[in-house]
């Protein structure tokens, strides 16, 4: 790319969207949204500070490589029967 | 904004700061919402985006306050953490093809449009603008439109002046590129 039209989308590009006023400043005061947010952050801490720790809930999503195990325990079970006390004394 | 010699921190409120007052990080917050605000404003160029990026920031300051080395300038390390507030929403933004030439006109702008240079043409461009990748679209606001120098660009971004400038380079043909498909040779 040329020097020269490089320059020339520069001056495009500074036109399309010219630099900010560096006097501006917020509309409003920003220290409570300040607070309100550390207070968001902190509020699950506190919530759970000095309380028992609560059992790990049964998962609710089962992962798949499970199901699949359990899909080819069933086939290998339907296919022969004949080996199914042989696993339960396994067990 | 956020100039080093603007503004000299007390030790002792870097300090508290650094021990997690609360009232110490109000002093500081007070000191820098305004540079702070305003150099988030030049990145992504929406009022209220910028003000709850400032929000975000004080909280990521926040978050951060064991982490400050107070032997070192308060300044670069806020503007480090605002840059990396702006350019996660950035990442996080779909690029604004919706972009209208009245958004362009309702931010507080310190120079005046040259009517040498279409309405259309102004337009098109702002909208390729927001299609480049946030990595590119950040080091060129800050240098090309903003005018910051490369090793002010470079200390925000956390990279070498080196890559601000191939970044920029990268910006500017991806640009002209994306303006040549849409059928605009500047």
């Amino acid at each position: 790319m040329k020097k020269h039209d490089e320059n020339r989308i520069k001056q495009i590009l500074q036109q399309a969207l010219p630099p900010v006023d560096s006097a501006c400043e917020p509309a409003r005061d920003l220290w409570p949204a300040v607070l309100r947010r550390l207070d968001e952050s902190e509020a699950p801490l506190s919530a759970t500070a000095g309380s028992v720790p609560r059992a790990v809930p049964w998962p609710r999503t089962v992962p798949w490589f499970d199901w699949a195990l359990l899909a080819v325990l069933i086939v290998f079970a339907v296919s022969f029967p004949a080996t199914i006390p042989v696993f339960l004394y396994y067990l | 904004m956020l100039r080093q010699s603007e503004i000299a921190q007390p030790d002792s409120v870097l300090n508290q700061f650094r021990l997690g007052d609360l009232d110490a990080f109000e002093s500081l917050f007070r000191e820098h919402q305004r540079s702070v605000y305003g150099w988030i404003l030049r990145i992504v160029r929406d009022p209220a985006a910028a003000e709850d990026l400032t929000v975000e920031t004080f909280w990521r300051i926040h978050r951060a306050h064991d982490r400050f080395e107070s032997a070192r300038p308060f300044e670069p390390w806020v503007r480090r953490i605002a840059t990396r507030a702006a350019l996660d929403w950035l990442r996080a933004r779909r690029p604004e093809s919706e972009l209208t030439d009245q958004d362009v006109a309702d931010l507080p702008s310190k120079s005046a449009l040259d009517p040498g240079i279409a309405a259309e043409i102004r337009l098109k461009t702002a909208q390729a603008f927001t299609r480049l990748p946030p990595n590119l679209r950040i080091a060129a606001v800050l240098s090309v439109i903003e005018e910051q120098p490369h090793k002010e660009v470079a200390a925000a971004l956390g990279i070498s002046v080196g890559a601000v400038k191939l970044r920029v380079f990268r910006a500017i043909r991806l640009l002209r590129k994306d303006l040549e498909s849409r059928g605009i040779t500047p």
